[in-house]
């Protein structure tokens, strides 16, 4: 296969998309989706379960073909150079499938023969990257021994060894105890500092303030919302949530003072820029039982755009 | 999703994923050398010595002779056939090593590829472990039974594209005991094996010939081992290399359907 050397694309974006559609058969995966993603950003993916991340992360990665719009990843369309584009690519798989006939150094020596790269530098590679992930010790550990924090770290450095312009994550910290995820977070943000473009998905939403400077919001296919975590926190509910457990005479009293607010289980929220003025005024008034007041934050922009429906 | 066959476009990285396969073979290289050579032996002294006392002579040949090509045979095609269907279904479903490799710049051509050309190495590394036991005993020719490590391989590659076209479509691992026990056991016994397929009904025959793949793998072989060379060989080669094709191709575009949703 031809190593064609393309030029970037103008507009500086490492992705770009638009009408992105994804069907099998008559169900709707993705549903003519337009993103783009910048060089050097963290660019994250957020929905509930089967919002449709997953299949774009398999549209971006070339290993779904996409049913319909455009897709070019470093200007490259996936259907013309999958192996120019994956040559380039770090990915991080949702479920674990490091090679159980390997140590954990043999993983990424294996892994490497894949890309192409000479014996030497893989090997000073391999060893540079399991002292990134902190598994130096692990080195010749099989991957069986190994424990769930450890293989994801372990998937991490196997991302990394074809030195990625683009890495992809699907669900980097899933069931990662928060030791682990910590450690995780620093590597990400310590490659972005050394110029990588990150794309994840994820459904840890203090995850994605923390890590992502831009994301989306997918539901059913379609992207709802897209910006930085803070702007949409502040578009879509305000600066402040007030909750107040529910009782009859609090829903009374705000209904009284045309106070707008949600259900939310046995509390009401209410969404505010100046939650202390609210709470004075629920305390003075209402005789509420539980009052808490608290930053706006993702979770309540998700729940908000997404609904509260468990989703299968 | 197109519902077409086509023709795979495989790249030499295919070679990569053989080569993963070969490294983890040599790995645990003692588990896996020793088979071939129990197998042999048991095989020549329980039917070839046991059973040869009995028979002593088919059409002139020594019982133990008659059955070597056979023992061989049946090595190419368990070898090749457990690879690719157990083996490569582990990969696949359990290792999620295929995922793994579909995400570098390896096609899932590329793959499965590289998954046949092992399970046609195998085969040839198993009739070479084989072949010196058969020699010691002195029931093979030679040098002209060494052509049976090239037999091996096209008869290796035949069996790995039929045993990964049931891979693509089985269910779980445990409905890959049905081509087991319905193709791959009748094989062992009706390919003329241990028997020369001339005392059966002729429709049996027929169906031999037309049908199952050992027969032809065998028959080359004894040709070769016996020696017993004849012009007949050329018709199975070519009836191994067409099924060779078709099984193949199918195989990498069976999968290509189960893999790339």
């Amino acid at each position: 296969m031809q190593d064609t050397v393309r030029p970037p694309d103008p507009r500086g974006n490492i992705i770009e998309a638009a009408g992105l559609k994804k069907a099998y058969g008559s169900t709707v995966a993705v549903d003519g989706i337009r993103f783009s993603v910048k060089k050097g950003e963290i660019f994250g993916f957020l929905g509930p379960n089967g919002a449709g991340k997953t299949t774009t992360m398999k549209m971006i990665t070339c290993v779904s073909p996409r049913s319909g719009g455009t897709l070019s990843v470093f200007g490259i369309d996936p259907e013309t150079d999958p192996a120019g584009i994956k040559a380039r690519l770090g990915v991080i798989p949702q479920e674990t499938n490091l090679d159980p006939d390997y140590t954990c150094y043999g993983n990424l020596i294996s892994y490497s023969r894949y890309f192409d790269i000479p014996r030497q530098v893989a090997e000073e590679r391999a060893a540079a990257l399991l002292d990134f992930v902190q598994l130096a010790e692990k080195r010749d550990v099989t991957v069986e021994k190994l424990s769930g924090g450890m293989k994801r770290r372990l998937i991490l450095a196997r991302a990394l060894i074809n030195n990625p312009d683009l890495l992809i994550l699907d669900e980097p910290t899933i069931g990662l105890d928060p030791q682990a995820r910590h450690l995780i977070w620093e590597k990400l943000r310590s490659l972005q500092a050394q110029g990588n473009t990150i794309v994840m998905t994820t459904h840890y939403l203090d995850e994605a303030a923390r890590l992502c400077d831009r994301l989306v919001i997918m539901d059913n296919g379609k992207i709802l919302v897209e910006g930085t975590p803070a702007d949409l926190v502040r578009r879509h509910v305000g600066e402040e949530v007030v909750e107040v457990e529910t009782t009859d005479e609090v829903i009374a009293c705000l209904d009284g003072m045309k106070i707008p607010y949600e259900h939310f289980g046995d509390m009401l929220q209410i969404a505010t820029g100046s939650s202390r003025e609210i709470a004075r005024v629920l305390l003075e008034r209402c005789q509420p039982k539980k009052v808490l007041t608290r930053p706006a934050t993702l979770e309540d922009v998700f729940l908000k755009l997404t609904g509260r429906t468990l989703r299968e | 999703m197109t519902g077409r066959v086509s023709i795979p476009r495989i790249t030499r990285r295919a070679w990569k994923v053989w080569y993963r396969n070969l490294e983890v073979f040599f790995k645990t290289w003692k588990v896996n050398f020793f088979p071939p050579f129990i197998e042999a032996l048991l095989y020549l002294l329980a039917i070839g010595l046991g059973l040869g006392t009995y028979v002593r002579e088919i059409d002139g040949v020594p019982y133990v002779n008659f059955i070597a090509p056979a023992i061989l045979g049946i090595a190419v095609m368990n070898s090749a056939f457990f690879e690719c269907t157990y083996g490569s279904y582990v990969r696949m479903y359990y290792q999620k090593s295929f995922d793994a490799m579909i995400a570098t710049p390896l096609s899932i051509e590329d793959v499965i590829a590289g998954e046949l050309l092992w399970g046609a190495t195998r085969a040839v590394l198993y009739v070479v472990l084989m072949l010196p036991v058969l020699a010691a005993f002195g029931v093979i020719s030679l040098p002209l039974s060494l052509l049976a490590i090239p037999v091996a391989f096209l008869g290796g590659l035949m069996f790995a594209g039929i045993a990964m076209c049931f891979t693509a479509i089985t269910p779980s691992i445990d409905t890959l005991n049905y081509p087991s026990f319905l193709f791959i056991t009748p094989m062992v016994l009706f390919s003329g094996t241990f028997f020369p397929l001339t005392v059966m009904p002729a429709l049996l025959q027929d169906f031999a010939y037309v049908v199952l793949p050992l027969t032809h793998i065998v028959a080359i072989l004894r040709m070769l081992t016996l020696p017993a060379l004849s012009w007949v060989a050329a018709a199975s080669l070519a009836w191994i290399a067409i099924v060779t094709v078709v099984f193949c191709v199918l195989a990498i575009n069976l999968m290509k359907r189960r893999l790339i949703i």
